[in-house]
């Protein structure tokens, strides 16, 4: 890992993330007993939206998302280049916040109750992530993601407990049921469309392709777990996402307290369980 | 073929109706019809969508919510009037409360009759009026460019 793996990402994960998305559509509808729109859809869709009239409510909601999108960037090229793995995690806080505040400023009810919800959300996966990042320091004796790649063990058989909160709190990075409070892909009479309500045209591909990004960001940490060999990290990881999509179509939402409750309780107990076991390890 | 006839997102509103032709609308949504296979998705969002589909006639009372609805769509935007009722009043015509068809408020770009149409009508309908979406951003874009060559 360098920094042309870095720009490699900047560059490959818009297209790798619209496949993904595609692909998850394809896979929903399949599991709901349709065929599905073409593999391409959401390029199609974004695509779409560049050439549609660009509606706002305040001329600087815009600025907020673009902010969004430069901070997802950076923090998946400080990831695809070997950076530090809490940098990261700063800068894909940073990014949250700004796509929050962007709907905040839209100040319209819907999308201010969504930014609401994307604040719970944001607070509901940090304890997890933070987690998994010590848990890979302890193991691996390094914050660099280089290092934890070049690791010679599959990190799974060290942090089960950790891997298993990472992947409870997946649908919410997904925005996928039963975590998909803020806004969501399926679900498309609620609350309106939530955090994106007031967002429309331009703005809104800038989103949808944040989102692109994003999804390669978080399924490149899932591929940390299974770094040791290339092809079972990404066998691994297709396989989370998979099981991902089954979970999306097999449960409903809950509501944020039971999302935040059961999201820290997993991380607290796996997670602090698995921390626990590694430092008996090491004493 | 645009991008726009690729991704029709359609927002669905339903006037004074009995309810016959909303139950078809979400019958074509459904695996055996499945008009995702088009790009279609139903938005419940004014602001994300192309496409309005409205069944059942206009009232006093839902006039200015149709009305408001259409306004917030983003240009280019189609207007669908599926159903009898939505094109004509149909059978709640001469109530005393109904106006008439959704052209008595809305420019109307497809008419759909049928009591009540069917999921293969509506996709029909939708496929028309993506064609007439990719007209009218043509047009959109000719008036910019005489427009700005005015200018
Ligand atoms: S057209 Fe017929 S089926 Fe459709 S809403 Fe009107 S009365 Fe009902």
């Amino acid at each position: 890992m360098n920094i042309f793996t870095g720009i490699a990402f900047v560059f490959l994960a818009p297209l790798l993330g619209g496949l993904v998305a595609g692909f998850d559509r394809k896979i929903s509808a399949r599991l709901q007993g349709r065929i599905g729109p073409p593999l391409f859809q959401p390029f199609y869709d974004v695509g779409k939206l560049l050439q549609k009239e660009n509606l706002v409510v305040r001329k600087s909601q815009r600025l907020y998302m673009e902010f969004f999108l430069v901070l997802i960037i950076l923090t998946g090229a400080i990831f695809f280049s070997g950076g530090d793995l809490l940098l990261v995690i700063f800068a894909f806080t940073m990014a949250g916040v700004f796509f929050a505040l962007g709907g905040y400023k839209a100040s319209s009810p819907y999308s201010f109750i969504g930014a609401q919800r994307e604040v719970l959300q944001m607070m509901s996966y940090e304890p997890a992530v933070m987690l998994a990042a010590v848990g890979m320091y302890m193991v691996t004796g390094s914050f660099q993601v280089a290092d934890i790649v070049a690791y010679p063990q599959p990190l799974i058989f060290k942090l089960p407990g950790l891997f298993l909160a990472f992947f409870f709190i997946l649908p919410i990075k997904f925005r996928k049921s039963p975590f998909d409070l803020a806004t969501s892909h399926h679900a498309h009479q609620e609350l309106v469309k939530g955090i994106t309500t007031e967002f429309s045209g331009r703005t809104l591909a800038l989103i949808e392709i944040a989102h692109w990004y994003e999804y390669i960001f978080v399924l490149g940490i899932g591929y940390l777990f299974f770094a040791s060999n290339v092809w079972l990290g990404l066998v691994m990881t297709l396989v989370i996402f998979e099981l991902l999509l089954v979970v999306d179509n097999a449960t409903a939402r809950v509501r944020w307290q039971a999302m935040l409750g059961s999201a820290w309780v997993v991380a607290l107990i796996a997670g602090g369980l698995n921390i626990i076991y590694l430092m008996l390890l090491r004493g | 073929m645009g991008m726009l006839s690729r991704s029709p997102w359609v927002i669905h509103y339903d006037g004074s109706s009995c309810n016959g032709c909303d139950i078809e609308v979400l019958a074509a949504l459904m695996p055996r019809f499945d008009v995702e296979r088009f790009g279609v998705v139903n938005t419940g969002n004014p602001k994300h969508a192309d496409i309005f589909l409205l069944t059942g006639s206009i009232n006093e009372q839902n006039k200015p919510v149709v009305l408001n609805i259409y306004n917030q769509m983003p240009e280019p935007k189609v207007v669908l009037a599926v159903g009898i009722c939505a094109t004509s009043g149909g059978i709640f015509r001469e109530c005393y409360n109904v106006l008439g068809g959704a052209d008595k408020v809305l420019p109307v770009d497809v008419y759909v009759p049928g009591c009540s149409v069917r999921p293969e009508a509506i996709i029909d309908a939708v496929v028309k009026g993506v064609g007439i979406l990719e007209e009218k951003r043509a047009a959109l874009r000719n008036n910019l460019k005489s427009a700005v060559s005015q200018a």
